[in-house]
């Protein structure tokens, strides 16, 4: 079995799992934020009224972890009210770990599982977020989920799953400079679409993958939603032990793959091959190669979201930036207050700030068009995020080129879409 | 079930257009149908006056997770969607949460279908009838789980 079958094999009590098999299978960790926490909430409101169940205690608060994200710091009324449905929510059923907007640490969702070490290797995790797939470069099994599953989870520490066949990418070789993880996983999904995996399991692997960060694979699996895979994974290995355990997470029992593993397909990349590329409104399989749209002017570079504002992220948009003029609006909103706080003692704010570029709190804010720079109609953003669907960062006749953040630094200060080896 | 249809010719509808972020705040059911297909269809709400299915492409949901989308869709009229393909959170969703009926359909039913036909879809036998045109297409049978899901109304309603 591959580390996909193997981790859902244990977690429904099965000696061996295939393809298309569904099972039960027993929930280690769960994740809610302000928009799924309140549809949570909801949901339980509406089976209570119908009578369908009665609800006098959770499977395990202790499983469970919250943080605000999408509608902080709150927009309108609404999103407030939602803030404080959720905390009378933690309240009520002793979920202790929630991290909240102003309280110290918090931030967003995919970012806060890793920056907090709260999802282990080999543990089967589910989200009330499409992301949640970026987690999986831990060495878990992550996935996205609506309300009612994640109500079900809840409830009952079990969920359904159909154990999906897996797409294996294999990288031969080093990034070359100027070559982001974010430019292969556009590269993918420019070659297999934003259907080319769907209900599949996306497994990255090869030298290219251990030569690679953490953070880095964590931006590679962030986008297998974007292809429309169940899950994105990555074999787990010292340099993942090594930033979970600085993080507080000592215990865990990783899985790997057997060796005779099987993928439905294989593909293979060679690093040096790669280069800085972009997607083109309005979807993230329209890729290009940065150098053949130059030209194609910007009015703002957002540098943000689960995708593109881990603590690396901002290292490289630093590099860039330092010394130098921003030339269109450009927006720095670090993932969660730990990245923030790193990033201001190793004087990475002051070189944002210097160059004219804003910083903000971390939130998901234009990434999914709720607030702090959405955009104009007909205004055209060079984006750090993942998705450029029509409406998705503001006005329907908005545009988002979804980029690295090399690429997003360098196209700010010469207000073009730039290659970052050309600045 | 029985109703006249929409038809959206596209594929990779996402929920980005079926439901729009600004709106992910907000949860009761209502509010949600008014703002349903808000992101391509400023004529959703006068259609669906008469029509209950949606008939459409491939990676139908295709985005995020939000339960928003079928949500938002059911509690404007819709019974089922009919489409080539779908997103597996929107699909998921539509049967765990018991909004509507995510229905897979060959491309020669897609080809034939209409705006405005009325269908009439028996989950028993597999078979949407065009009465309309006065024809009968297959549709994919529903997987085992899947189809006892929807039969007893819901996940929670549902007994393992
Ligand atoms: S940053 Fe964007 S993609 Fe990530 S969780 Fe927030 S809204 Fe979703």
């Amino acid at each position: 079995m591959n580390i996909t079958e193997k981790i859902l094999a244990r977690a429904s009590g099965e000696s061996k799992l295939e393809p298309d098999d569904v099972r039960f299978a027993k929930i280690d960790k769960i994740m809610l934020h302000d928009v799924s926490g309140p549809g949570v909430i909801k949901t339980f409101e509406k089976l209570e009224n119908d009578g369908v169940i009665k609800i006098d205690k959770l499977f395990d608060p202790s499983m469970i972890w919250v943080t605000e994200d999408h509608f902080v710091p709150s927009v309108d009324k609404i999103s407030a009210e939602n803030i404080v449905k959720l905390s009378n929510f933690t309240n009520k059923f002793g979920i202790k770990k929630h991290f909240k907007y102003g309280m110290g640490q918090y931030g967003i969702c995919h970012s806060m599982s890793h920056e907090e070490g709260l999802v282990a290797p080999g543990e089967l995790y589910v989200g009330g977020d499409s992301h949640t797939n970026t987690t999986g470069a831990l060495g878990a099994f992550a996935c996205g989920l609506g309300h009612t599953d994640i109500a079900y989870a809840i409830l009952n520490g079990q969920l359904w799953f159909k154990v999906p066949e897996t797409l294996y990418f294999k990288l031969n070789g080093k990034l070359p400079d100027g070559v982001m993880a974010k430019d292969f996983i556009l590269r993918i999904i420019g070659d297999i679409t934003t259907e080319g995996a769907a209900g599949k399991a996306m497994q990255f692997g090869g030298n290219g993958i251990s030569d690679m960060s953490v953070e880095s694979r964590l931006t590679l699996t962030n986008m297998t939603t974007e292809a429309g895979a169940k899950n994105g994974i990555i074999e787990p290995d010292q340099k993942v032990f090594d930033y979970i355990s600085e993080r507080g997470l000592t215990e865990y029992d990783a899985v790997y793959d057997d060796d005779d593993a099987q993928y439905e397909k294989t593909f293979e990349y060679e690093a040096s091959e790669l280069e800085p590329v972009v997607a083109k409104p309005f979807s993230p399989q329209n890729v290009s190669v940065v150098r053949e749209t130059t030209g194609i002017e910007i009015d703002k570079s957002y540098i943000g979201s689960c995708t593109g504002a881990k603590y690396e992220d901002l290292l490289a948009v630093a590099k860039i930036l330092k010394g130098k003029k921003v030339k269109v609006r450009t927006e720095v909103l670090p993932a969660t207050i730990s990245i923030y706080k790193k990033a201001t003692e190793n004087g990475l704010t002051q070189i944002f700030i210097d160059a004219g570029a804003v910083v903000g709190p971390p939130t998901c804010g234009a990434c999914c068009g709720a607030q702090m720079g959405v955009l104009a109609k007909d205004e055209v953003c060079v984006s750090t995020t993942n998705r450029n669907f029509p409406g998705r960062m503001g006005h329907l006749e908005s545009k988002a080129y979804l980029a690295s953040p090399l690429v997003a630094a360098a196209s700010a200060i010469t207000g073009k879409l730039t290659d970052p080896r050309d600045v | 079930m029985k109703g006249k249809v929409i038809k959206y010719e596209q594929d990779n509808i996402d929920t980005d257009v079926i439901l729009p972020g600004p709106y992910l705040k907000l949860h009761e059911h209502s509010e949600l149908a008014e703002h349903a297909m808000e992101g391509m269809d400023p004529d959703f709400h006068s259609k669906v006056k008469n029509a209950s299915i949606i008939v459409t492409g491939n990676n139908f949901g295709c985005g995020s997770s939000r339960e928003h989308a079928p949500i938002a869709l059911s509690a404007s009229g819709i019974t089922a969607v009919l489409a080539l393909s779908f997103a597996r959170i929107f699909y998921r969703n539509s049967v765990d949460g018991a909004y509507l009926l995510p229905i897979e359909i060959d491309e020669k039913a897609y080809a034939r279908i209409s705006e405005n036909d009325e269908l009439e879809i028996n989950t028993d036998k597999n078979e949407i009838k065009n009465i309309t045109k006065n024809e009968t297409y297959s549709m994919k049978p529903f997987p085992e789980l899947i189809g006892k899901i929807i039969s007893a109304g819901g996940l929670f309603k549902y007994k393992p």
